[in-house]
Order: C-alpha cells, then structure tokens, then sequence
C-alpha cells in the first residue's frame, strides 16, 4: 500500500515538472494579490499589519481554490482515474496519495513564500513565523475538503464556479482560525489556540475527506 | 468463474439491456457484439463495477463483486476507449505506472521489453504525446503482456492499430485463454478470434439492414 501511494505521489510529481506552467498559476496568483494590496492602500503601516492575516489567508483560499480544477480533471478525461477506481487498493489511500501531492505542488510554494510577502506588510519575525505555522496547519486542510467538491463537480459543465459554491463556505472555519492565529499574535493574545484548533481541523478532515471523496469519484466516473 | 445473473441497466429513460444472463469460465473467450448505442460500453463497465446496474449482480468465483472490490479488482484487467497513459510521461513511466496499479510492480526492463513486443522499440523514452494513436494505443496494450490478471476485459482493443499489431494482440488473447484466461471483448473489426471457438452474445434489437 505504501508502494502505490509513492507511485501516485512520484507521478504526480512528475507530470507538473514537466508542466510547470500550471504549478506556476496558482504560485503567481497568490503572490501578486498579496502584493497588491500594499501597492493600492499604500504605505501605512499600521493599516497593513492590520489587514495582513485577512489578506494572506483570502489569498490562500483563492489560490487553493484555483489549483482544485486541475486535481481529479486530467484524471478523468485520459482514463487514468477509472483505472484508479479499479486498483486493487481502497481508493481512499489513492486520493490520500493525490490530494498529498497536490498540496506538495500547491501549498508547499505558497507556504514558503509567505514569511517573505509578508516582509511588504511589516510584519514582525515572530508573526512571520506564526503565519507561516498557520498555512502549513491550514493549506492541508484546504486541499483535502477542496477535493470533494472537485470529486463531486467532475466531468460537469461550469464546474469551476459550482466548486466555488461547494467548497468556499467549507473554508469558512479554516479562514477564520488562520488569520485568528496571525491577528492573536499581533495583539499578543497568544496564538496557541488557534494553531491548536487548525490541527484539529486537519485530524477532522484528514480522516473525513478522502472517503467522501473516494465515493464522490465513483458517482462521477459513472 | 465469472457470472452475471438478471442484469438490467437503465441510462437515463432508456433501457439498455434487461434480463441479461451469461457466464465465463477459465479458457473461454466471448464475443460481444451490438449495434452503435447498444450498451456494449455500459455493459463491460457494469461488469468491472464502474456502473452500478439497476438490477441484478455480477458474481465473481460465486461471491458478488461488489462485497469484495479490492479482490475482484486484483483479477481483472479492464482496457477501455480511454488510453488511461500520460502525454507527458514516457511509455515505460506509463507502463510502469499502470502496473504496479494493478498491484503487479513490473522492473524497468520488464517494461522496456513488453514496449518492444509491441513494435514500440526506439520510442520507449519518448513523452507518450508525440506518438500516433496507434501507438498510444499500443502502449495502453502493453499491460496485459506483464499482467497476471485470469480476466480480460477489452472494449475495442483493435481500434487505430494497423494490421500486424491487430494479429499481433489475438495471438496474445489466444494464447491467454488457451492458459485458463478468460476474455470478454467488444470489436467491430472482422477478426480470425472472433470467428474461432467462441462465445457470442449479441445486445441491441436493430433488424439485418438497418443503418
């Protein structure tokens, strides 16, 4: 069961190296709208520290959001997907093995360049390093609820707006605890709840969403 | 021993097919065959679990498939219109890939060599993307050379391959059913392996002449 996951992962892998346009979209995405609003509110910084934790985490959504069309799409129309659906193997681990490689693809980048962004905010060392926590707990959880909706809106027409409609109000708890952390640092309440209550969430949709997921697939690949 | 026991499957408001029974046992090869539209493809996917029938249940060695999936699948080896390859991946990456998702991890070599015999030599390494149709299909092919699966189903196997590649693949079939396979296929080709020993079974209810 380990060996299909790595395939899967090492696959997945290796089709956005040799795309990296795609990896790229949803990278330049999130830094440019992270960028711009202290280009448009402008050098003050007490507002930008203000709006930092809201801003970087919307921005994640959206980027998550983003990148979710890409995940089971190409999957499904060469035929893969349906070969996945008859492997020998739950396919739970398999869509494990899929959303872990998307969010190495999508979130990882993204989480790593966020201390660095939010340099343009102002934004003391140690809130850097709270809001960076904050993705790494967050963005996982992210890709694992995004998947669902992908499941379930696959091979439909306008799908990209309906897993929007599905999915952003999932997103709800994971925004509010996100930019909870980075704001509770910012006013020194501390930030340990809020990280806490992001794991939480992740164990919860860890545990969760690859089975809603997997049966998901099977309602749209019929 | 595959069975399929009253099996009815309804797309839509149309009946495809209803009251269907048939069995395969080890060393038998069936023919499907049907007009365009007849439910050759719902069919073969009801069969691999895909579809969920409306009526009726595909038994596998006496057990129903669907209470034992993982096994089911782990004896079955479904080729459908959809390559299931990777443009950008190689055909030994793809081939290999495939492979150990049907749980039988093959060696770089196995594959290179199993490309080969399917006339691929020389294009092993190449993204999948730049081949012809029938190459690619040639390397979704490449499969049932290293698979270790008794089933075989095939929807369509001969289509966009040229002629040698088409003798090629029946002798493969042949001489999986002579080992104690069991094939289940769909062509519209006029082929010798169909004309042999076989088991027919026709869907649809178009009339001789009719377009």
């Amino acid at each position: 069961m380990f060996e299909i996951v790595r395939t899967i992962v090492i696959r997945d892998l290796t089709l956005a190296m040799r795309r990296r346009s795609d990896v790229m979209t949803t990278l330049f995405f999130f830094v440019i709208v992270v960028s711009l609003f202290p280009l448009g509110i402008g050098p003050e910084l007490d507002t930008l520290r203000m709006i930092a934790p809201g801003v970087f985490w919307v921005a994640a959504l959206l980027a998550s959001m983003l990148a979710l069309e890409k995940l089971f799409a190409a999957d499904f129309e060469d035929g893969t997907l349906e070969q996945m659906l008859l492997a020998p193997q739950p396919v739970f681990v398999l869509v494990m093995a899929k959303v872990f490689a998307h969010w190495l693809i999508t979130g990882v980048p993204l989480v790593l360049l966020s201390p660095l962004l939010g340099l343009q905010y102002d934004l003391a060392v140690e809130t850097l390093g709270v809001l960076l926590l904050s993705l790494l707990l967050g963005t996982p959880t992210l890709s694992l609820i995004g998947a669902i909706g992908a499941a379930l809106t696959l091979g439909l027409r306008g799908g990209g707006v309906l897993v929007s409609l599905l999915v952003l109000p999932l997103y709800i708890p994971v925004l509010i605890f996100g930019s909870g952390a980075v704001e509770a640092n910012v006013s020194g309440l501390g930030e340990t709840g809020h990280l806490l209550m992001l794991g939480a969430i992740l164990l919860l949709a860890l545990v969760a969403a690859p089975v809603a997921t997997s049966a998901a697939l099977r309602i749209s690949a019929e | 021993m595959l069975e399929v026991i009253n099996l009815e499957c309804i797309r839509g408001d149309r009946r495809l097919f209803s009251e269907l029974n048939f069995d395969l046992s080890a060393g038998e090869l069936l023919h499907l065959h049907g007009h365009n539209g007849s439910g050759k493809t719902t069919l073969l996917r009801s069969i691999c679990g895909l579809i969920t029938p409306t009526e009726g249940e595909v038994r596998w060695q006496g057990e129903n498939v669907r209470r034992q999936r993982d096994e089911f699948a782990r004896e079955l080896v479904y080729i459908g219109h959809k390559n299931a390859i990777k443009a950008d991946l190689t055909g030994t990456e793809n081939l290999r890939i495939a492979c150990q998702l049907d749980g039988v991890p093959v060696s770089e070599k196995q594959a290179w060599d199993a490309l080969e015999r399917l006339g691929l030599r020389g294009h092993e390494d190449l993204p999948v993307r730049v081949l012809s149709q029938g190459q690619k299909k040639r390397v979704a092919l490449a499969r049932l050379l290293l698979s270790r699966s008794p089933l075989w189903i095939l929807d369509e196997p001969f289509t966009a391959l040229d002629k040698a590649a088409v003798s090629y693949l029946q002798t493969v079939i042949q001489e999986h059913v002579d080992t104690g396979g069991m094939v289940m296929l769909t062509t519209h080709q006029e082929v010798a392996l169909t004309r042999g020993q076989v088991k027919q079974l026709g869907l649809g209810w178009k009339r001789d002449g009719d377009v």
